[in-house]
């Protein structure tokens, strides 16, 4: 015979069902990422999953690649996740959801499937792997967790990370720009994608529920502001991933068959941004950016306000 | 139900009987008939199954894992670069204890390009905890494939299971083809550790030395034990539908004083050769081996003369299953390098290396090197 090869939660699971909300106070209080897990001080990718998973609920299963996510579950035999986890090798979430979801729905059962994928996971080793998986239609959450560079390695940059943010492998600040994502999986029009951020879970709860709501792939964008890594205090998560929003480095918005809207918080900041620097300066990764590169984002920022200001407008 | 099929059409044939619930595939030359002829069967209804058609072998070995998980039977087929493609999932596939039954179609690996059958591609998946079987004829390939579900589904062994075929020689030739229903013969999967909402675990998370130790052991003990169930597997099969396979197929070796060892389609035009040698009086035997995975017990060979033909090689090293067989017996072979890249071997070329054999040494049959 065989070991039993899984990794036990805690607790067992309780039922709870779907629901609209108009206040925070009305998240449901089921948990499902549980006490000591292992994430740093003020992670917001752990933070951003606890909502995931509140808003998903109990008949949900995890496939997640190499990222941060495979630390903060903790060691086997343990796990500190209240729903089943699949772990799977860093370029092949999407495909192994594919299956999980194919043979799923097969059996007749509407458990979601839920990839939970880091920036690097996501935008640079697993692309390939989730855009097959979005033209075949597979019924499943694709949520990209973005802290904007290989955070569990020691933040090396990815195809996320911003132009002239230092990390590991731009020491001196990274000359690309932010690759646009967000514009790839639009080209696969999907039925249901949004753009969430850690800092605001009321948002991003309705978002899962949304798209979860969806028959076929829909897609999630959470920016994940990283302590460590972009080299803030702990306690400033939150406010991070506010003062991206409000400079519009950020923008919250879904789309729904293709018709976008954009969020109440990213239409203010549309109306009157903060000042960039505002953002940038809490950060040790931006710290000495080229003002000429400081430029560039705000231009960067003020175009795509227009570019979906005017895709809001005609569609 | 007696019929006319390819090598390819047979492996769809048996896919098609034990009825995976997932199968996820890439297509590839010399395998695409195959793909091909499951995705038609699907269509048309006649098979339960849903086909994925992904967009890589990578993918491939990642949706059967995804789909395997929740305790449902799969299938994919491959050959070659596909197969090379899929070698970080196919890792994986072992090491989950995922009971993934797939065909690969044996063909040689580029620069330069060339479609043609050779076995590197499969030796190079030696190591990954896969169960592999090759086989030489139609029939066989068809039975391999029924077989190969039950053999991995096994609680002793859960491991995946690899079943090649030789590139074109096999894949595209037509032999008559016996197609069977297996009934309980293939039992419904049961996977002991299938996800569950209502129970939930955690899958390949991070695991220390110490435990992943035991897990590494683990699928060495199933490996072990899957000889027996292979064993058992063969002779229910052989009582129920009445052929017989085994670790090896042995042909005249009972009073040989040579023996002639080689895999996949190589062992039957070997068994001509054979005929042809004994006319000579020269008291040859073939032994084709079946299961590279687990390696059979091949004591037979000692005190003979062998004589192992490689359809593949490691450089720096020497033929592969040469190497293996040296490294059971402890004795000394004639290696013949020959058939790569989908060079002719005829078996007037095996008599031939029977006839020039020089115990110790390496021949490259390709560029007539003696080493």
């Amino acid at each position: 015979m065989i070991d039993r090869r899984v990794a036990k939660a805690r607790s067992p699971i309780r039922s709870q069902p779907l629901q609209e909300l108009d206040t925070i106070a009305e998240i449901p209080k089921e948990e499902y990422v549980l006490k000591c897990s292992s994430a740093c001080a003020g992670c917001s990718d752990s933070l951003a999953l606890r909502y995931v998973l509140k808003a998903a609920g109990p008949d949900t299963v995890l496939v997640i690649p190499a990222c941060c996510t495979s630390v903060i579950q903790g060691i086997y035999p343990n796990t500190a996740f209240n729903v089943p986890v699949y772990n799977i090798a860093f370029g092949a979430a999407a495909a192994c959801a594919s299956g999980m979801s194919n043979a799923f729905r097969g059996a007749g059962k509407k458990t979601n499937v839920i990839v939970y994928a880091g920036d690097g996971g996501t935008l640079d080793i697993g692309i390939q792997a989730m855009s097959g998986a979005f033209e075949r239609g597979t019924d499943f959450l694709y949520i990209c967790y973005d802290n904007e560079a290989y955070g569990n390695t020691g933040m090396q940059r990815s195809g996320a990370t911003p132009l002239g943010a230092k990390t590991t492998t731009t020491p001196t600040g990274k000359t690309d720009f932010k690759k646009d994502i967000d514009g790839i999986i639009a080209a696969h029009d999907p039925p249901y994608m949004a753009t969430a951020a850690a800092a605001y879970p009321q948002d991003l709860f309705k978002k899962v529920q949304k798209a979860l709501s969806f028959r076929g792939p829909s897609f999630i964008h959470v920016l994940a502001p990283c302590p460590p890594g972009w080299r803030y205090s702990t306690e400033k998560t939150v406010e991070m991933g506010k003062l991206a929003v409000k400079s519009g480095i950020w923008v919250l918005y879904e789309r729904e068959y293709g018709k976008l809207s954009i969020g109440a918080q990213s239409k203010v900041a549309m109306k009157k941004p903060i000042p960039l620097e505002d953002y940038l300066s809490p950060q040790g990764r931006f710290k000495g950016i080229d003002p000429k590169n400081v430029e560039i984002l705000k231009q960067r920022i003020a175009k795509n306000f227009a570019k979906l200001a005017a895709e809001e407008a005609s569609s | 139900m007696k019929k006319i099929a390819t090598g390819n059409k047979a492996v769809a044939e048996a896919v098609k009987q034990v009825v995976p619930a997932v199968v996820a595939a890439y297509p590839i030359t010399p395998q695409t008939e195959i793909v091909e002829q499951i995705a038609e069967f699907v269509t048309s209804g006649e098979l339960k199954s849903r086909y994925i058609a992904v967009e890589s072998e990578h993918s491939a070995m990642a949706a059967c894992i995804g789909a395997s998980i929740t305790g449902v039977r799969t299938f994919t087929a491959t050959s070659s670069h596909g197969l090379l493609y899929m070698h970080e999932m196919t890792n994986w596939a072992a090491g989950a204890r995922l009971p993934i039954v797939m065909a690969n179609v044996n063909r040689s690996l580029g620069p330069g390009w060339n479609i043609w059958a050779e076995h590197t591609d499969a030796m190079q998946e030696r190591d990954t905890g896969w169960l592999q079987v090759y086989v030489s004829t139609v029939q066989e390939a068809y039975d391999a494939i029924i077989m190969a579900f039950r053999i991995a589904e096994h609680h002793d062994v859960l491991l995946p299971v690899m079943v090649n075929l030789d590139g074109f020689l096999l894949s595209h030739i037509m032999q008559p083809l016996d197609t069977i229903e297996p009934g309980d013969f293939i039992p419904p999967l049961s996977l002991p550790y299938a996800i569950d909402v209502t129970n939930p675990a955690g899958y390949g998370g991070l695991t220390g030395p110490d435990q992943h130790f035991k897990f590494r052991w683990d699928i060495e003990r199933s490996m072990r034990d899957s000889v027996t169930v292979i064993e058992e597997t063969e002779k229910e099969f052989a009582k129920r539908f009445g052929r017989r396979y085994g670790f090896t197929e042995n042909y005249r070796c009972e009073d040989a004083e040579i023996i002639i060892v080689s895999l996949g389609t190589l062992g039957k035009e070997t068994e001509v050769a054979i005929d042809l040698l004994r006319k000579e009086g020269i008291r040859a035997g073939s032994m084709r081996l079946r299961w590279l995975r687990p390696f059979p017990d091949l004591s037979l060979l000692k005190g003979k003369q062998v004589v192992v033909i490689d359809r593949d090689y490691s450089f720096g090293r020497g033929g592969i299953l040469a190497t293996e067989i040296v490294a059971q017996t402890k004795e000394d072979v004639f290696s013949v390098i020959a058939g790569l890249g989908g060079q002719e071997v005829t078996y007037e070329d095996v008599a031939d290396f029977v006839r020039k054999r020089r115990v110790g040494t390496e021949f490259w049959f390709g560029v007539n090197a003696n080493v």
